[in-house]
């Protein structure tokens, strides 16, 4: 019986390497806490030593438990009647699995019963429980609602809601998508109105395409100022389900069968207001989404590693033309392609992590830390990592995603139409990975999340460090090509800054997110491979397709070719 | 009202993963080559005994008898749910057979005192003897029940239990104390973080000082206080030997084991062509013609 943690070893390397001393020590402030809990870790080495443990006992639940159960749980799926949803037995055994090992508060400070690890750990554990079935993440990674409520609520719903969340007696859902607002999220109606004699909110309206709507604990954008039609108009509410929280249906979909996505009526649903009025969305929600984004990024990373392994498993076993197929090269080539992006995204999806917990650490003392502790270092320190992880965080989701689907799609290629047939699991990634770069916002707003960032060239600070070291050889001539690819987009952001036309911005910083995603991934498995050898054929691969593909995105993008901006009325209405 | 339950588990060599030094050449299991794990059927007991604890409350002991470097299971069990550890650790035990093994648990079992279920897997993955559970409760007097798939009810005098019997189950009632052996009819649950995270710093006295002298730290003082504060924060994992037992050495290890070993014999199974038969009458006819002219069948 596989573990999903030990069986792989690109995210053992990853584990083993990473160095995420900065982030611990911040995240257990100093290891102060093992004075006051039995299972806080004394220092680093005893913090990674945890991690280590937690990651084997949820990869032995995904490989042994999880994973076996998955295909019937995409076959048959939860079951609604008279309003009420119920998952799949073998989902509900997931759960307690996951419950059981005491997961489903991985990040929440101890105090409230949670593991206190940071999001790196985190994702490891998202990306192993999609590869054993993608829809369950969708309800372990509702534990980011309680992330939210903590950094944001009060202390007394912090002390209400936390623990039952770390505890796994509580789930939940982010009701943020209405019928008529889904990337457009400023635009939302539910209604929010307040009893001026108690105090009490109350909320009004539709949501749509909520996943697990069916939940305890939801948190919920509402529209609170009357005569707004704004983001600043809306403010977060904590309602719990009542008979006033109406399921109406839930959705028949393409993939992550197993879990419920619920169309809800609120009908006067009493709600308590989450942080501050009026920020529901500008600050909050966007938190809850970059997390999300995070968490989406994982949950792809897993298919694809899932998929890969399918694909490579078949076609060592199916033999054509009296040999396994994976010895033609039309294959081994598509195999090959699929580890090297499932690499590739994985090196940036936990430098993406790292920085996300540095800038959760470093926000987290300057929203809260008394003035006089606040230093130069940590201001800058939150602003700078703020600023990298709006940049890397699309920058992961969009990469992550896509790489999900063509590899899942490249799965079912090689399985020929076996693959196509609904008794083997490549199909099941196929349909699984496609809602992936759509929810939490699609590639094309990944791309809109990002595009400023690379405008404003964020990422040449982290850039210098990794393409300095002493390169000699091999990589050395990578790291030429990685610089030449450096040199063109700079050219080619000049190029489009100057024209100062927001169309062809728009039409090009799709290419222009890609390159540099590529630059900065090419850069941080270079240096992996300066410090490990056998990382280097996948560099190598990697870096040699992407210094084809990025030239041809410079010719596209400083042609100044405007034909679609200008002709794509009449293209597509021929 | 809440229980006592004892559950006895082993240590073995991992037979499930084993790879090409598995064994030496005299045919015997070469235990350095192989992981020691958790005996699996020992884990559906401990499930067994947690699961009491979940519905009706009760203090589960697990108990082993090993090496010092047995601890590690004891430690998993802990990791799991259980809220004691005993180690009956001695040299005088080694190389145990199944009575002499089930003799010294049956002291241990004594020295632990009061308690309302013994329960233990069927049988190892090693000797698959499936002997100790029984012997155990013959030496302590115990009404046993074996091939346990599941507790039905618990009450104070008795127990009311499901067990296996070929081609079907029975349910079976025993007074309290009872010894129970389980089979692998349940889920183990998974190690719980947070008690991995606290459980992992269980030690017993002989790994404690043991860490001590790989530490060059003789300090014997030093060590009677952090033994004090592992045990104040439960973390310290009982040690027994033989003696604090009150075993009779003459029945325990290779003193007290009349099994001897006769003869290995290395069974190697080789895999053969499979044969596709027609599903006909013309095919069945020529199969059991074919079974008969080599012996099978007649």
């Amino acid at each position: 019986m596989p573990n999903f943690f030990t069986d792989n070893k690109d995210l053992q390397f990853i584990f083993d390497t990473l160095d995420l001393k900065e982030v611990v020590a911040l995240k257990e402030h100093d290891f102060k806490f093992v004075q006051e809990f039995d299972h806080a870790p004394a220092d680093y080495d005893d913090a990674r030593d945890n991690y280590r443990r937690v990651l084997e006992v949820v990869g032995q639940i995904c490989g042994e438990n999880i994973a076996e159960r998955a295909r019937t749980v995409d076959q048959e799926g939860p079951h609604f009647e008279n309003g009420k949803v119920t998952y799949h037995p073998l989902t509900q055994k997931n759960l307690q699995d996951l419950k059981t090992a005491g997961v489903m508060g991985v990040m929440l400070p101890h105090q409230y019963g949670g593991l206190n690890f940071p999001n790196t750990i985190y994702t490891m554990m998202t990306e192993m429980v999609s590869r054993a079935d993608a829809s369950l993440q969708n309800l372990f990674g509702l534990q980011d609602i309680a992330e939210t409520i903590c950094d944001f609520g009060t202390e007394e719903q912090r002390q209400e809601y936390l623990p039952q969340f770390a505890s796994g007696e509580a789930d939940g859902s982010m009701d943020l998508t209405e019928p008529d607002s889904g990337s457009d999220l400023q635009s939302v109606r539910l209604r929010a109105w307040q009893d001026e004699k108690t105090g009490q909110w109350y909320l009004n309206g539709m949501k749509r395409f909520i996943t697990n709507g069916c939940a305890k604990v939801h948190l919920v954008l509402a529209r609170s100022e009357d005569g707004t039609s704004d983001g600043r108009g809306l403010s977060m509410f904590i309602a719990e389900a009542c008979p006033e929280l109406v399921v109406r249906r839930i959705e028949d979909k393409l993939g992550i069968h197993g879990v419920a996505t619920c169309e809800l009526q609120y009908n006067n649903v009493p709600a308590k207001l989450c942080g501050q009025r009026r920020r529901g969305l500008t600050k909050y929600v966007m938190s809850l989404m970059n997390g999300a984004r995070v968490a989406i990024s994982g949950q792809a990373l897993g298919i694809a590693e899932a998929a890969f392994r399918e694909a490579r498993k078949y076609a060592e076993e199916r033999e054509q033309f009296k040999k396994s197929i994976d010895q033609f090269p039309a294959v081994y080539d598509m195999l090959t392609g699929m580890k090297v992006k499932l690499q590739a995204t994985r090196t940036l999806m936990y430098n993406t992590t790292k920085v996300v917990d540095l800038r959760n650490s470093y926000v987290h003392m300057l929203d809260n830390l008394p003035k006089e502790q606040l230093t130069d270092e940590i201001r800058e320190k939150a602003k700078y990592y703020t600023k990298l992880a709006a940049l890397l965080t699309p920058m992961c989701k969009a990469m992550a995603t896509e790489v999900a689907n063509q590899v899942s799609y490249d799965c079912i290629q090689i399985h020929g139409g076996t693959g196509f047939m609904r008794d083997f699991n490549a199909e099941r990634y196929y349909r699984d990975a496609r809602i992936t770069n759509i929810y939490e916002g699609t590639t094309q707003l990944q791309v809109v999340a990002a595009i400023g960032g690379v405008v404003l060239r964020v990422v040449e600070s982290e850039l210098q460090p990794l393409l300095s070291l002493p390169y000699e050889g091999k990589l050395g001539r990578l790291k030429g090509k990685l610089n030449e690819m450096l040199e063109l987009q700079r050219k080619a952001v000049k190029f489009v800054s100057e024209r100062k036309d927001s169309a062809y911005l728009d039409q090009m910083a799709r290419r222009l997110v890609e390159c540099e995603t590529a630059i900065y991934v090419g850069a941080l498995m270079l240096k992996d491979a300066f410090n490990h050898d056998e990382r280097q054929p996948l560099v190598e691969r990697y870096v040699n397709d992407a210094y084809i593909d990025a030239k041809a995105k410079y010719e596209a993008i400083t042609s100044g070719d405007t034909s679609v901006i200008d002709n794509h009325r009449d293209i597509i209405d021929y | 009202m809440s229980y006592k339950i004892l559950v006895f588990v082993k240590q073995v060599p991992d037979t499930q993963n084993i790879s090409g030094d598995a064994m030496k050449p005299d045919g015997t299991v070469n235990r350095a080559a192989l992981p020691a794990i958790f005996n699996p059927e020992d884990l559906n007991a401990l499930e067994l005994a947690l699961q009491l604890k979940d519905k009706y409350g009760a203090k589960v002991v697990a108990g082993t008898m090993g090496p010092p470097n047995a601890a590690e299971v004891l430690r998993e069990a802990m990791y799991r749910g259980a809220d004691e550890a005993v180690l009956l650790s001695d040299r005088a035990f080694a190389g145990a057979d199944t009575l002499a093994t089930s003799y010294a648990l049956s002291c241990c079992a004594n020295k632990i005192g009061k308690y309302d279920l013994i329960l233990c897997g069927r049988q190892a993955i090693d000797g698959d003897t499936a002997q100790v559970g029984p012997q155990l409760a013959e030496k302590l007097a115990l009404p046993q029940i074996s091939y346990v798939e599941e507790i039905l009810e618990l009450s104070k005098n008795k127990v009311k239990a499901r067990r296996e019997i070929e081609g079907g189950y029975e349910v079976v009632e025993a007074p309290l104390p009872a010894l129970m052996t389980v089979i692998d009819a349940n889920e183990p649950r998974p190690a719980a973080a947070r008690r991995l995270m606290k459980y992992k710093k269980a030690r017993t006295p002989f790994e404690l000082s043991r860490d001590h002298a790989n530490a060059n730290y003789t300090d014997a003082e030093a060590l009677a206080v952090e033994q004090e504060n592992l045990k104040s924060r439960g973390l310290l994992i009982t040690e027994y030997s033989a003696s604090e037992v009150g075993a009779d050495i003459q029945r325990t290890g290779l003193n007290g084991s009349p099994t001897k070993v006769k003869k290995i014999q290395n069974v190697v199974l080789k895999a053969t062509d499979s044969k596709m038969i027609e599903a006909n009458e013309a095919g069945i006819t020529e199969l059991i013609h074919e079974l008969i002219a080599d012996h099978t069948l007649g």
